[in-house]
This record gives structure tokens, sequence and C-alpha cells, in this order.
């Protein structure tokens, strides 16, 4: 059965026409000093995605770095969202930047696939002139996407109209690894099969035999299909989860809290049906009766955490007002949030790794997830090893949940930096503290970065220690080309006659307690 | 919405039972002469007295073995010390401030996380901290209690400590030697002790060759500021 006609439109470089770059500007979004991506003008200069940092400040000097923010993306494209649902209702949002539409019934009202097209490229650029959208329409959104995305870069040609039955052979000329399946287009380019009109031409039968169901998946959109076969069924009421909010949550925060244990139990009533769920509509209601709708499709499965950050974009832009809906901004709290799951496909599962490791991992995602509800998401964080000098510098907490990206390189030389082993005990607020010589006087570090007398008594934590050993001063002097945040401290190591051992450290406020080697 | 901390006995069923009874998880070759057996036993509580280092250094055997380890409510845990003594970062969960609900948290995690490392902390309701002993024997987890836990199954407290390496303005710490004493109820009854280095040159516990005939070790005053970073 051929797939839906579906319109698809493409913003060229969300993430920067989001962050308001101009088109004329260079620009990239840089995560963990690689570029994730680029628009024309950075391209034109040879940046591209995948593309070191360094290496692409060298290619194009003038290179403007524009942070990773999923939710300025998503907030930024609501306004796109809505001029679409005055052309035709149902917009699907794929990922910020890229939307899909049933495009059947809009088409024949509108005229004509040319017709429809053209009017979602006007309303987008009535709405958001530095969009720069394409459109497509195509048999599945896979056809449509490709054409929107990739096609010509011609720009007088804003809208690609496939003709019905006509996607297999617009797909034919496609490479195989555009269907985002790298293991398998490796494979099959080692196997002689390099085009999706190759990939097309094999038996379906064997093709699921040999290669699982991934490659089942990528022969049914080779051949113009629908991803998965259209099921009859449709999801029974009971999936559809909802939480009412007594009193209305006026602010974003309050309702992620809640709707996490709303996206779980939504999770957990398609796994014991065997479904997951590729698109899903978010509903919120405002104790006016005000309502907002969005669908929202996944290429795999929709995790619940998937569904939390989804819930997070639609609401910030609304209730922040940024997003101008048909109706304005809502006048009053949110009240009613309900997950409704749109179209659902069997589970075909996953293997679980050999060793187990993904079940414990699984496992444990879960009870933090308990601990985040009871606590609040920050409280539970998870240890990223980072470049610094410190003890305190050189690992970095990041949120459970969020990637594990180390903000500087770990494995660079960091001169300076402490020797082996390191103190058990990293004071998170450092303690004032007192070091004397053995005349009693105070001990201090002149210019020359000399201690004006050898420490003998140091004050730690209220009491006085006498010292038995120390060495220092270890100067650390960091960013000196910038007065604003250069930080100059002279570490000591300082061994008392308890046993203890101590860093401290002195600074122009006097001495601080660093860190304890208990 | 009803946001309440879940009751402790209701939170038992929101996670797979774990099948089978568990394998010890090992421990670093310098602490097996403290604990029965050599092995960190499932479902105990281990409490430390006088070092964080003794803590990580015990957590070390187990993840070294691929066991999932937390700290809760240790915000000051030098976390390049514990990658140091052979923790994997990449399986080690913060909870840096639980306050109050620490009981809770650490019924939490019990279910998942195969090692928990928890300074008590806040008010501690005589009977949480029983339910939750509980809740550790039937999930077969371990806890690394830091400070005071009554009824830990065993006790280890440094008593003597002193470091090497450190001149009258030269040289750096290098490793530091103690004796930790062990005692405990059951099969731990029998006081026993040994000296190693925790931390040793590499930053993990290393055993101590007794016969090396170092100066006598500095006995550790009783002062609780020392091994605590900042009240929770």
């Amino acid at each position: 059965m051929s797939a839906v006609r579906t319109l698809v439109v493409a913003c060229a470089d969300w993430p920067l026409t989001a962050a308001g770059v101009a088109a004329d500007v260079p620009a990239a979004v840089v995560v963990a000093q690689r570029v994730t991506a680029a628009n024309s003008a950075a391209r034109a200069d040879g940046v591209l995605p995948g593309l070191r940092r360094r290496l692409a400040q060298g290619r194009c000097p003038d290179l403007m770095l524009v942070d990773d923010d999923a939710l300025r993306d998503a907030v930024a494209f609501e306004p796109v969202a809505i001029a679409l649902e005055q052309v035709a209702p149902g917009v699907e949002i794929v990922r910020p930047g890229l939307c899909a539409i049933a495009a059947g019934a809009p088409a024949r009202y509108a005229g004509g696939d040319d017709v429809l097209a053209a009017q979602a490229v006007a309303a987008v650029d009535t709405a958001m002139p530095s969009a720069r959208c394409r459109v497509a329409i195509a048999d599945g959104p896979f056809a449509a996407e490709l054409a929107a995305t990739t096609g010509t870069r011609d720009d007088d040609a804003r809208h690609v109209v496939v003709p019905p039955g006509r996607s297999r052979q617009f797909l034919a000329a496609y490479a195989v690894d555009v269907l985002g399946l790298p293991a398998l287009a490796d494979l099959l380019h080692r196997l002689g099969v390099h085009t999706l009109g190759d990939l097309a031409a094999l038996p379906s039968a064997s093709v699921g035999s040999r290669f699982g169901p991934d490659a089942a998946l990528a022969h049914r959109l080779a051949r113009g299909l629908d991803a998965r076969p259209v099921t009859a069924r449709t999801p029974p009421p009971e999936l559809t989860a909802q939480l009412e909010l007594d009193p209305p949550a006026v602010q974003v925060e309050q309702v992620l809290f809640a709707a996490k244990g709303l996206a779980d139990r939504f999770s957990a009533g398609l796994t014991a049906h065997g479904l997951t769920c590729q698109r899903i509509s978010i509903e919120a209601e405002t104790e006016h009766g005000e309502r907002l709708t969005r669908l929202w499709r996944h290429d795999s499965a929709l995790t619940a955490a998937a569904i939390v950050d989804r819930v997070r974009w639609q609401l910030d832009g609304w209730l922040s007002g940024t997003a101008k809906s048909a109706d304005g901004p809502p006048t009053g709290g949110l009240a009613l949030v309900r997950l409704v799951p749109d179209q659902v496909s069997a589970d075909v599962g996953r293997q679980l790794g050999l060793w187990g490791a993904e079940e414990s991992l699984e496992r444990v995602a879960r009870a933090l997830a308990r601990v985040q509800g009871i606590l609040g998401p920050d409280a539970v964080t998870t240890p990223v090893a980072t470049g610094g000098r410190d003890p305190g510098d050189r690992v970095t907490e990041v949120r459970w949940g969020d990637p594990r990206v180390a903000a500087k390189p770990a494995d660079r030389p960091w001169p300076g930096s402490l020797p082996t082993p390191s103190p058990a005990t990293v004071l998170p607020d450092p303690r004032p503290a007192q070091v004397v010589g053995a005349d009693g006087g105070p001990v201090a570090v002149d210019e020359r970065c000399e201690v004006t007398a050898a420490p003998a008594r140091v004050s730690v934590g209220g009491r006085w220690l006498d010292v038995v050993g120390w060495a220092g001063p270890w100067p650390a002097l960091e960013r000196w080309w910038d007065p604003h945040t250069t930080d100059v401290r002279t570490r000591f190591q300082v061994a008392t006659d308890d046993g203890g051992a101590w860093l401290v450290t002195a600074r122009a406020d006097g001495w601080w307690l660093e860190a304890v080697y208990d | 919405m009803a946001l309440a901390a879940p009751a402790l006995p209701e939170a038992a069923h929101l996670a797979a039972p774990r099948t089978g009874h568990r394998e010890p998880w090992p421990v670093v070759p310098a602490l097996a002469a403290l604990l029965p057996g050599g092995v960190l036993r499932p479902g105990t509580v281990v409490a430390v007295e006088g070092a964080t280092s003794l803590a990580l250094a015990l957590l070390a055997g187990a993840a070294t073995a691929g066991a999932w380890c937390g700290v809760v409510g240790v915000p000051g845990v030098g976390l390049v010390a514990t990658a140091e003594h052979g923790v994997d970062l990449d399986r080690l969960v913060l909870v840096a401030h639980p306050g109050d609900a620490w009981t809770t948290v650490v019924a939490t995690l019990v279910e998942a996380v195969d090692v928990v490392l928890v300074r008590p902390a806040g008010r501690r309701q005589e009977a949480d901290v029983r339910r939750l002993a509980a809740r550790i024997r039937e999930r077969e987890a371990v806890v690394v209690a830091l400070g005071g836990w009554d009824g830990a199954d065993v006790r280890l407290t440094v008593a003597r400590s002193r470091w090497e390496g450190l001149g009258a303005g030269h040289g750096h710490l290098r490793a530091r030697r103690v004796e930790v004493q062990a005692t405990g109820r059951g099969a731990a009854a029998r006081p026993r002790s040994t000296v190693l280095w925790l931390p040793g040159p590499s930053g993990r516990a290393e055993p101590a060759d007794v016969a090396t005939g170092a100066p006598p070790l500095a006995a550790v005053p009783a002062h609780p500021t020392t091994s605590r970073a900042r009240p929770a």
C-alpha cells in the first residue's frame, strides 16, 4: 500500500536562523568542539558539520559560534508551525526546523499539490521571512523530507512536487546513506548496493530475513512506501494519559515536574500493550479553556524523556508568549496536560546487550528518575572528566539525563596541575584558614612567589595544628591576559602532626582551605 | 498534584525484582584482610570513620568489577581522587544534597545502584533507618556509610595515619600509611587490623609491606571536623 501524500516544510540551518543570525554572516553551532550545523555562508568557506571547532575557525576566521539550544530552536519554530496551521490542519513537528502535514485533503481543497505547496511557502515567508523554507510534497514523509532538504539548490524553486506514485523513481538516485543507518549503509555499499534504487530492486522477503527489521524498514522506504505497514487498529483510549493541575501552573517547570510522571505512565501503558508510539499529540489546556495541541513525530519510538522534552518545547513557547497562536498567549494558568498516542505500531523490540549492560543502565535510569522526582531534576548529577589545574576543576558534574560532554578537554597538558594522589575531600566552598611561622607571625607570599617565613602552625576548621611538612608555593596564574577573569592562587600542601594533610591556598584576601587529603 | 516522596514500603514494587542470589563484590587486595571473606557481601552496611579515601577504596573494588556506584549527601567528595582510586566515572551518580530525604533517596537508589556511599545527615528517624537497613538487605545492595551507622555489619576505623613525601618546603604528598581497624557483627565480630597505603603513590589503596620498618604512625585524635567536608 502506497504512502500517504505528505507535505514537508524544511527550514535550512534552523538552529542558526533561530539564533537570529543573518543569512550572509557565516555561523555554526558547535557542540563538544565539533561543528554540528553551519549556514550556507559558512559552508561556502568549507565549514562542514563534523569539523573540529579550531579547524572551522581556521577556514573561516569570521565564523560566529552559536550555542546548541534545543529549547531556543523549538520556541522560535512555533510561529512557523502556527502559520502552517492556517494553510492546512494537523501540523506534525518532526524536529524544530522540519515539520510535516498530511497533504491529501488540503491539496484537493486548494486545487492541486503545486498550489498548496506555494501557499505553504507564502505562509511561512509572511510569518518569518528569515526562515528560508523549502516545501516538498511526495508520497510519504521520507521522500518528502529528502525532496525538501536536498533536491536542487536553486533558490527559485522553493517548492518541489513529486507526482503521486513517482516517489520510488525519485528516490532511486539517492545513495543508501540517506537512510540514516550508517551500519546498514556500510554493509550495503560493500555488497555493491549503492543506491536506494538498487535496494528497492531486491526481493523484500530476502531483505527482511537477511538483514533484520532495520533493513526491512529501509527497503519499504526505498520503494516509496510508508516506513511501517499501516496498522488498522486505533490506539485504545486508555493509552491516553492526562494530568490535571490544581492549582493551575503558571511556570513551565511546575508542569514539567509533573509531566515526567505522566510520560512514564504513558510509556508504561504502551509497553504493556506491546506498542511503540511514533507520533504523539500533546494537548494543553488553561483554566479558561484555551487549548494548544501539537503533533510530534519521531523517527524511532518516543521515549519518556523525549516526550518530556517535547512538552517543554511546546509549553515554553506558548506560556512565555513568544509564540503568537491564533488566540494569542494564554490568559490563565495551565490546568490540564494530555498525551494522546496518535500513531502506534507493534514494538519489534530490540536486542539487549549480551552482558546486560543496557539492562542495568535502564534500571539505574529508572531509579534516578524517581530520585529526580523527589528532589528535582538538578539533584542528580554524574561526573565527567575535564581539563583543569585544581582537584575541583578536573571533573565537572552534569545533570543526569544531559549529554556527558566535557567543557574542556582532559587529555591536554595542564601545566601547574597538582600531583597524584588527589585529595579525597574537595570543599565546595573554601573555608578561611590561618598559617603562621615559628615566631607566631602570619606567613605571606611575596611578589616573587616566595614565603616570608616557613609555616610552623596552621589553623584549619578552628583548630591549631603543628606543621610537620609542607611544600609550595605552587602558583597557578590563569587567564592573565584578561583582567576580569584572571585568578592568582598559590597553593601549598601541608601535613600536620595529627596525621592529616591539607591543601591550602594563599590569595589576595588571605589563606583558604581548599581540600583535605583524608 | 501530589508530589509526596514515596513511602519506603511502596517503592518496592516499582522496579522488577532482581532474580537470584547475588555474587559478593570484590574489594581491592589491600582491604581484603579487613572484611569477612575478603569481599563486600550484598545486603550489608559498612560504616567508615576517619577517612573519605577509605570509603572510596571500598567502592573501587566493586566498581572495577562492573558495579554502579552512587554517592549521596557527600557534596565534597573528591571526584578526581575517586577516579584515581579506580571508580569508573561513567557508572557513578551523585546526589549531593538529599537533605532530610536521604533515607528515601538511598532506598530508591539501592533498587538499581549496586554500591551506595552515603553520609547520613539531617533528621534521622530510627524507624526510617531500620526500614532502610531492611531494604538494603532485601535488594542485596551494599551501603558504605561515612560517619556512624548504628548496627552496621562492619565498622572500619582509621586508627593511625602518616603522610610521606613532604619535606620542609619541598617534595609533595606521595602516599599515606594508615592503620585501619575493623570490628562488626556476626562473621566480622573478631577485631582485625591492617596497615596499608591509602592512597599509595598511584592514588589507589595498596598493601603496605610491614617489614619496611617505616617510622611509627601518628595517632589520630578523635575530632569530627577533619573527615567532614561540611555538615549537609
